[in-house]
């Protein structure tokens, strides 16, 4: 079931935003980890999203393409509801096919990469490739080789991740995720497992592709790259957003209390006081 | 059915001797097996290696061969046991090779940390070996014996091939006499499974008891 | 002693033996591939259906666990064409335990297996929009089987040496050539001091071969 790209408009008459969360709940048990957020994200904007850990952000993430089906609220990516069908009036899950079929629209990279280990680094890009979007083993691996030279890895092509570095492995992530074409990138704390010298390579090709025009909703604990690439940082704490606006605003400013504890905990950076 | 009630006397005898010679096994193997398992993770080297290679051996090859060399081979050499000596015997080597391996996986899997903390201390090696190692190798060591123990019982059934009348063979006679193979087969199959999933329901329920142990 | 070791008449019924090894394998190979069909089936089955099914599965798992194979193999031979017109040679009745034997091992090692697999791996396999087939087949199985590979060999080597219980069918494997050999020459030392090292090299044979495939495959 193909989604269809809304050409919905908002109410200011611009175009209507990539991603729109409203009211978005989600309890585990009895923990509640979102308490209502509402987002939205557009075409070609870079969203941070920061906050200390157990505040949801992951959950926020894993919401979008319902890794995690969310309790209440709404999760629109391009105007159709991905976690819920609402066929006349009464709202219901969506079938794990119907899921799938959504969450080819997304791309996400994960903390610990999760390649798939029996596969080299080409055929991981190729495998959605081929079995999700339909294209032939030869055209699946020139749109694998091309971007594994836009990341930088050219040379891996048909190496296995147990042969590849962290930094390496994540590129390839970043490559498999982004091969898809989605309309929304995912990225779930990506240089957190990486040893610090191998973080640069990485934040390297996401800044190019924020350049280039990707949406993306970042989860990171890299202030300073928070502040030098996104349009906007949204800070979440307690499964709210406390603070939300330009990068500038936000760091430099510290409306917020919780926000200035937060920040003085985990940056060293003199740059952001 | 009447058949079955009065050969009931008959598997009862053997499931007796069934269990005789298993628990024989099981002491002689442990006795061997704790001390050559001992042996071999502490031992010198040539030591080391001769147990190694035994341990190797006997679990290379299949138990009824083992069973069959024994009780074939032994009076070639002089020795004439009768059939229940040469069975224990055969079983009892094969479950020492098992405990051996059991033995060594435990005590190889504390950390010499806690051996050096010990030395430190002053403890020779017996007061180590016995305050220190062995109750922290323990709950590594009892459910996969447990489980090796379960290997004894099935193993019996196989010394009614050497003419031990055990439980096995005692249902083969009875079967022989009355001409109902079924239903004394699955009374054979129920008593093996109601003893060994006993056992292994032990041995599940000890490993999950010590599974809180994290380190 | 008065024993005078003469391997001669060994050599002269040698084929007995060698023929008896291969037909071993052949029966272990046939077992275990059966029995990794079973247990497939049985651990994608256990997983995804209700407490009933499972509990089947259970039992079926336990009863071949706990019970000697003698007694699984004479049961099968002797029993079931009482029940059933059923007339099956030893050969076949063997194969037919042995693989329901070997199913029961593997459900086990295929749950094991699965239930290793990362999850965040699935997680990047529902990231790129595979339906539940296609992460089952593409991701799943493959990374399963190279979790599962020394299981698998440990499995088959076990098979290997139980093919020996198939001796008291009369099926021709290795250790019926042995006994026969011993019932005839009464070469008992010569045939066993044979006959051990063919399990013995024969195991660490495959042994060998199967650890430079797991080497290949290894996961991460």
């Amino acid at each position: 079931m193909p989604i269809s790209a809304s050409s919905a408009t908002a109410p200011d008459g611009g175009p209507a935003p990539v991603v729109r969360i409203r009211g978005l709940k989600k309890s585990f048990g009895t923990t509640v980890v979102l308490d209502g957020i509402d987002l939205d994200v557009h075409r070609g904007e870079v969203v941070s999203i920061i906050g200390p850990s157990g505040g949801g952000k992951t959950t926020l993430l894993r919401c979008v393409n319902v890794l995690e089906i969310y309790d209440e609220g709404s999760v629109q990516i391009d105007g159709v509801e991905v976690g819920f069908t609402d066929s006349s009036g009464t709202r219901r899950k969506r079938t794990e096919r119907d899921l799938a079929h959504h969450r080819a629209e997304t791309g996400m990279v994960f903390q610990l990469f999760y390649l798939f280990p029996h596969l080299t680094a080409a055929e991981n890009i190729m495998l959605g490739l081929r079995k999700v979007r339909g294209f032939s083993k030869a055209e699946a691996r020139s749109i694998a080789e091309r971007w594994l030279d836009r990341v930088g890895l050219t040379a891996k092509a048909d190496s296995l991740p147990s042969q590849l570095s962290g930094g390496q492995q994540q590129r390839v992530g970043i490559a498999r995720a982004v091969a898809m074409e989605p309309k929304v990138l995912l990225l779930d704390e990506i240089t957190s497992a990486l040893d610090p010298e191998l973080v640069g390579e990485v934040l390297a090709v996401v800044r190019k592709l924020a350049e280039d025009g990707m949406t993306m909703m970042v989860v990171t604990h890299e202030m300073a790259f928070a502040r030098e690439v996104s349009s906007r940082v949204v800070f979440i704490d307690a499964g709210r957003i406390a603070v939300e606006g330009k990068p500038k605003d936000v760091f430099q400013k510290q409306s917020n209390e919780r926000l200035r504890s937060f920040l003085s905990r985990v940056s060293h950076d003199p740059g952001l006081k | 059915m009447d058949y079955i009630l009065s050969s009931m006397k008959f598997l009862w005898q053997g499931l007796f001797v069934t269990v005789e010679v298993s628990l024989l096994v099981i002491v002689l193997s442990l006795v061997f097996g704790l001390a050559l398992g001992v042996l071999v993770t502490y031992g010198p080297t040539p030591a080391r290696l001769a147990i190694r290679l035994f341990s190797d051996i006997i679990r290379g090859i299949p138990v009824l061969v083992l069973i069959f060399t024994v009780y074939y081979g032994l009076p070639v050499t002089g020795l004439n046991l009768n059939n229940f000596v040469s069975a224990v015997i055969a079983l009892s080597l094969f479950s020492t090779a098992q405990i051996i391996e059991i033995a060594r996986g435990a005590l190889q899997s504390i950390h010499h940390g806690q051996t050096e903390a010990a030395k430190a201390i002053g403890l020779t090696f017996p007061q180590r070996l016995f305050h220190v190692i062995f109750p922290q190798a323990l709950r590594r060591f009892l459910p996969p014996w447990i489980n090796s123990v379960t290997d004894v019982v099935k193993g019996s059934a196989l010394v009614s091939l050497v003419g031990v009348v055990d439980l096995m063979l005692a249902i083969q006679q009875v079967i022989g006499r009355t001409f109902v193979p079924m239903p004394l087969y699955v009374l054979g199959a129920l008593i093996y499974f109601a003893i060994n999933y006993t056992l292994s329901s032990l041995s599940r329920m000890l490993e999950a008891r010590y599974a809180y142990i994290r380190e | 002693m008065l024993y005078h070791l003469n391997f001669g008449l060994i050599w002269k019924n040698f084929p007995k033996l060698t023929w008896g090894l291969v037909l071993s394998l052949e029966l272990a190979l046939v077992a275990i591939a059966i029995g990794v069909i079973i247990g497939l089936a049985l651990a994608l089955l256990y997983e995804s259906r209700g407490r009933l099914c499972r509990g089947f599965i259970t039992m079926y798992v336990e009863f071949i666990r706990n019970v000697p194979l003698i007694l699984l193999v004479y049961l099968v031979f002797y029993g079931i064409p009482t029940l059933v017109d059923l007339r099956y040679d030893a050969t076949t009745s063997f194969i037919v335990t042995l693989s329901v034997y070997s199913g029961a091992y593997l459900v086990e090692i295929f749950r094991t297996g699965l239930a290793a697999i990362p999850r965040g791996l699935m997680d990047a396999a529902k990231a790129i929009g595979l339906t539940p087939l296609q992460r089952l087949l593409y991701v799943r199985f493959p990374t399963m089987f190279r979790i599962v590979l020394p299981s698998l060999s440990n499995t088959f080597i076990s098979l290997f040496k139980d093919t020996s219980v198939a001796s008291v069918l009369a099926v021709p494997e290795l250790t019926y050539g042995a006994q026969w050999i011993n019932f005839n020459t009464f070469r008992i030392i010569e045939v066993y001091a044979v006959v051990t090292p063919m399990y013995l090299v024969t195991g660490y044979v495959i042994l060998g071969g199967l650890r430079l495939l797991e080497r290949q495959f290894k996961v991460r």
